[in-house]
Formats: structure tokens, sequence, C-alpha cells
């Protein structure tokens, strides 16, 4: 499949945005790190956040390095496999029944996940 | 200060985000039930509860379920797209993401047509995409929590994964006062496409279409969009015109106050009308989308969609065209019945025998009014087309009157029971010959002085008698025999 045929509006963009990502990913600032703690609902420390920001950085920077092999010929690669149009026909299975879907669950509270209150509102 | 001042001063800008679960009998990537209504947790599975190991597969159904809603809004069908991992921490969605479209949305540009006083409206449609959604989530505690940190939520995850489909439009513009009516009237044109493609089942009290309604104003003399509110979860047509109202008159006061307008989310409250600041957006960025790694990308054939292209019905403008000849209505009359929503009511009461303009009459004369006096959608009135149709029959053959007919519309609407029953439960007919001749000489023994003046030619004085006579019968007399009856005895 030649990247012109695919769809969105701006194809040529999209390959360039994400090498930006990795690229931007690739060195992460503590900064970054806190945001992404926030985000999570993680409580760390500075010094929690000096270690990690440190380790990220390291990790990212070896997976960072598959942008220097990359040539602007190869599109991000998304799948393993070369297929498309992998399909299921409409037709229902059976479920699992709540006790065990719920058996995981650390805590079950009137057959359904009970889970913190995280949002203030709602 | 009022909504049509506000608009006299500022040009409204209006942008809609509908939100449809399809009614596929299987969720978009496993094959567990989509039916409403389950008991908690009854119909999940290791996909759609992100069990390690588990695999999602596409439902073929959903996808062409998509494709048919993008041509029906005259939108390009992508030829390869992927769907993307939109990452978020909150418990509806129990893998910490949420299997949606990004940058390569399934369809995109296209528009919809609404009607609306004689004047057509263009709403452009920027993407229309798919995504899975969500659990729903009960709060318990909360206001009430007396315990500091007793308050937890609890998750059912049955709807999560039902597919789920967005359909965004552009900013549309121009609508000026006409602002929160087009917004309605584009949400209930948008329903009837979707029903009629039988896609969903498109009933907003049960959440299966929803909208986020966008509101900003623009002072005349701006070049640029002004800062827009997003109103989420707005779960019927009468609340997507209210939520527009309410956000002008609200976005006027702070721009007239010299403040500014804070983009944020707001809640809309169906008892009061009115909107509130909910959770702060996060930026796009902080979801991390990416490409969805457990599937493979969508590429549809451009055989199925021209396939599907020709499987469309007729869309809902056109039959409403072909609706208005056949049973005479003017362009005027259509206009009222689209935009009051009984295009559908009165069909299937004509279907069931009533005269065209008869139908026409007990929607739109009667029983959207009261549908308003109950603030219920008039769909959800509890009066069938065919119990319209059949007080309709009965005052035609004359076994109601039109007074006696509205009172036994009004006893179903009140859950009676249906026509027949009511009527029985009642006693409610027409009064016989014989009762009306007995009260119409009753009433002239009553009142003398008014037959005199009958006698002498005075036929305005008739009403009154009529009057009596209606009141004596329990307005179960035919006020037309009964003016007959009097002037023959006193002429």
């Amino acid at each position: 499949m030649k990247r012109s045929q695919q769809c969105g509006h701006d194809t040529s963009s999209r390959a360039e945005r994400t090498l930006a990502t990795l690229a931007v990913v690739a060195a992460i600032s503590r900064a970054d790190v806190a945001h992404l703690a926030s985000l999570a609902r993680i409580s760390m420390t500075d010094a929690e956040l000096d270690v990690m920001a440190g380790q990220l950085d390291v990790i990212l920077g070896a997976v960072g390095r598959v942008q220097e092999v990359a040539a602007a010929d190869i599109p991000p690669t998304s799948h393993p496999l070369p297929l498309t149009n992998v399909f299921r026909d409409d037709v229902p299975a059976p479920s699992l029944a709540p006790d065990e879907a719920l058996a995981a669950a650390p805590i079950a509270e009137g057959q359904r996940f009970r889970v913190p209150r995280i949002l203030d509102e709602e | 200060m009022s909504y049509d001042d506000v608009l006299d001063r500022y040009e409204p800008v209006l942008g809609l985000e509908t939100h449809v679960e399809l009614g596929t009998a299987t969720k978009l990537f496993c094959g567990c039930s989509t039916v409403f209504g389950g008991e908690p947790n009854s119909q999940v599975c290791p996909v759609c509860l992100g069990l390690p190991g588990s695999l999602p597969v596409t439902n073929r159904a959903a996808i062409e379920f998509t494709i048919k809603i993008g041509l029906a809004l005259h939108c390009d069908i992508a030829e390869w797209c992927r769907f993307a991992r939109k990452n978020y921490f909150y418990p509806d969605m129990p893998k910490d993401y949420q299997v949606s479209q990004y940058d390569e949305p399934l369809c995109t540009d296209g528009y919809l047509d609404v009607a609306l006083d004689g004047r057509t409206y263009r709403v452009e449609i920027e993407r229309v995409h798919l995504e899975e959604d969500t659990g729903k989530t009960l709060h318990v505690g909360g206001d009430t929590g007396r315990i500091h940190g007793a308050n937890h939520s609890l998750v059912d995850y049955n709807r999560a994964g039902i597919p789920l489909v967005e359909i965004v439009t552009r900013p549309i513009r121009g609508t000026g006062k006409h602002a929160a009516a087009v917004a309605k009237a584009y949400v209930s044109e948008l329903r009837d496409v979707l029903r009629d493609l039988g896609v969903s089942d498109v009933r907003m009290e049960q959440g299966s279409l929803r909208a986020d309604v966008n509101v900003s104003l623009m002072p005349p003399d701006a070049d640029q969009l002004g800062t827009r509110t997003e109103t989420k979860n707005v779960n019927s047509l009468r609340s997507v015109e209210r939520a527009v109202r309410h956000e002008v008159e609200r976005q006027a006061g702070v721009l007239d106050a010299g403040g500014r307008v804070v983009q944020e989310t707001r809640h809309f409250h169906e008892d009061s009308g009115t909107t509130s600041p909910g959770r702060s957006k996060e930026e796009a960025q902080d979801y991390r989308y990416f490409p969805e790694p457990d599937l493979v990308p969508l590429a549809p054939p451009r055989e199925l969609v021209e396939e599907l292209r020709a499987s469309l019905p007729e869309p809902p403008s056109v039959r409403r065209a072909r609706f208005a000849e056949t049973h005479g209505y003017t362009a005027v009359d259509m206009d009222q019945m689209t935009n009051a929503g009984v295009v559908d009511l009165v069909e299937a009461t004509i279907d069931a025998g009533a005269p065209a303009a008869k139908a026409k009459g007990w929607w739109l004369g009667y029983l959207v009014g009261r549908a308003g006096e109950l603030g219920l959608e008039v769909a959800e009135l509890a009066i069938t087309p065919a119990g319209v149709a059949r007080i309709s029959a009965l005052e035609d053959e004359g076994s109601l009157t039109n007074k006696l007919a509205r009172q036994v519309a009004d006893a179903v609407l009140a859950g009676e029971g249906d026509v027949d029953a009511v009527i029985d439960a009642h006693g409610w007919r027409v009064a016989g010959e014989d009762e009306l001749v007995a009260a119409v000489d009753a009433a002239i023994a009553d009142a003398p002085d008014i037959a005199a003046k009958i006698r002498e030619g005075n036929q305005g004085a008739v009403g009154p008698l009529v009057g009596a006579i209606m009141k004596a019968t329990g307005g179960s007399a035919d006020a037309k025999r009964a003016r007959e009856l009097i002037l023959e005895r006193l002429s």
C-alpha cells in the first residue's frame, strides 16, 4: 500500500509527527515524568522523580536509536504483520459469568468493580 | 438579558459532536452481547475487561455500519486507516485506554442539510469515526459522605466496548437567532438519518444517541472565533436547544462584564436548564494516542463501499417530500411537522386509517402542546398513532364530540388505558337524541329571558344556552345538533 493512498487529510505530515513525537519522548524531562505521574494519579517524591526521569531517559534513548536507521521512505511500523481487514462476524459468543468477571477485582460491591473515586464531580 | 438581545450583538458559532451507539448484536472487538439493561458485569469477557493475553478482533458489521453513516452524510471513505489507543487514567475503561480513531478517521468531509422555517442550513461534517463506548460508573457517597475517604465508585463494564460512532461537525456559522433551533434540528435530522439506516435504535433517553454541544460567541467585527465551551452528554432534543440558549446567554453575560469565556467542559442540568463547569479537559497530547498494535489496519475495498452506497435507503428529506405529495401537505405543514418531530407519528396515524388533515391536526394542534406541558418528547407520549386514529374515527362518525375526543386523549396520556378502555371506563359517548332534546327543553325552561331574545331573532343569544346544555350533559352533547334543536324550538 502506497502511503499516498492512505486515509486522513495530511498523510505526509503524519510520519513527520510520529518522528517528532519520538524525538521529544527520547529526551524525557523530569517535568514530563511529573506530569505523567499526576495524570496517572501516582504520587512521587522529588527523589523518585529524579531517579525515574533518569531511568526513563536511558530506556527511551535506546528506543530512539531506531530513528538512526529509519530512512524517510520507511513508514513507521504499527503492526508487525502485513495484514488488513481481519474481521469477525457479528455473532454473540458467551460472556464470563459475573462472579468470574469479578474474581480478579480487588473489591467488588453490588456485582460491580469498586474503585476509588477519582474526580469530584459527575 | 434575553437570548434574542444577545444575538443582536454577537454571532453564535456552534459545533456538535454526536455519539451514537451502533445496533450491532455484539461489541466492537469481542462477542459479548450489547443488549441494554442486563445485570451488571454480565456482558463482559477477557477482551472487553482488558485481561492479559486477550486479543481484540474487529466486528465486521460495526465497520459496515460506520461506512453507511459516512456515505449517508456524503463523506469520503478512507482507503486505509487505523485504530488508535487513547490513553487515560479513569476507571470507566478497565484497560487504561480506549480504542478510538485519531488522525485517521474512517469517514471525512461530508455534510447534512437541515431545513428550518423555509431555509436550508448546510452543516458540514468534519469526520465520522468509530470507537468503543466506556463502562458505566456509579458514584457512591459524594455529597452525603460522612467519613472522609468513604467516597468510591462502582463500575459496570457491560457498556464498555459497544461500538460508538462519533460524528463531528465543522464550526456552524450564520445561524443567528436560529442557532438553538438549528442545533436541535441538526440532531433531529441526524437521528432520522441514523434510524432509517437501521444502524442504531437512536434512543436518546437510553443514551444510545447523545450530543456534546460546543458554543462560542463572536462580536460582529471580530475576525476570529471566540472561546468555546463544550457541554457534554446532552440527552434529548429539547435539551440540545436549551443548552445552546443557556450558553449563549451565560457567555454574553461574561463578555458584557468585560470577562473572558474559559475554554472548558460543562455539564447540562435537565431540571434547571443550566450548565456548570465540569472537569478540566486534558490536552489532546495528554492522551498519547498511538496506533493500536493489537489490531491490523482497515482498508475498506471500494467494491464494498459501492455496495453499501447502493444499499442506502432514501434520505429522510426525500422521503418527507414524497410523503408531502402523497398526502397533500404544504411545505409549511412539513416544516412544522418536521420541527415538531411528528412526521413519523403522523405517517403512522395515516397508516392506521386517519385522514391526512386529521392526523396532522391531532399531533400538531394538540398532542405536541400536551407533550410540552408534560415535559416529554412527543414520541414518548403514552398514546399510539393507532390510538389517535381510533379517536379520530370515533369523532368522524359522531360518537365523540371534539371536546370528548380531547378528554379521551388526555385520559390515555394519563396512562388510564387504551382509547376504548378509557371510553368504557368513563362512560364517555355523545348524548343520544332523546337525552339531548330533554337537555335543550330544560335549558330553555331555565332561561326564559334568553329564550325570548332568540325568539326575537337574536341568534347571538344561542351560545349561552348551548353552554348550559354542554354543562348539563357533561360535555357529551353534539353542540351543532343542540344549536339546531334550540333554533327549531324558538323560531
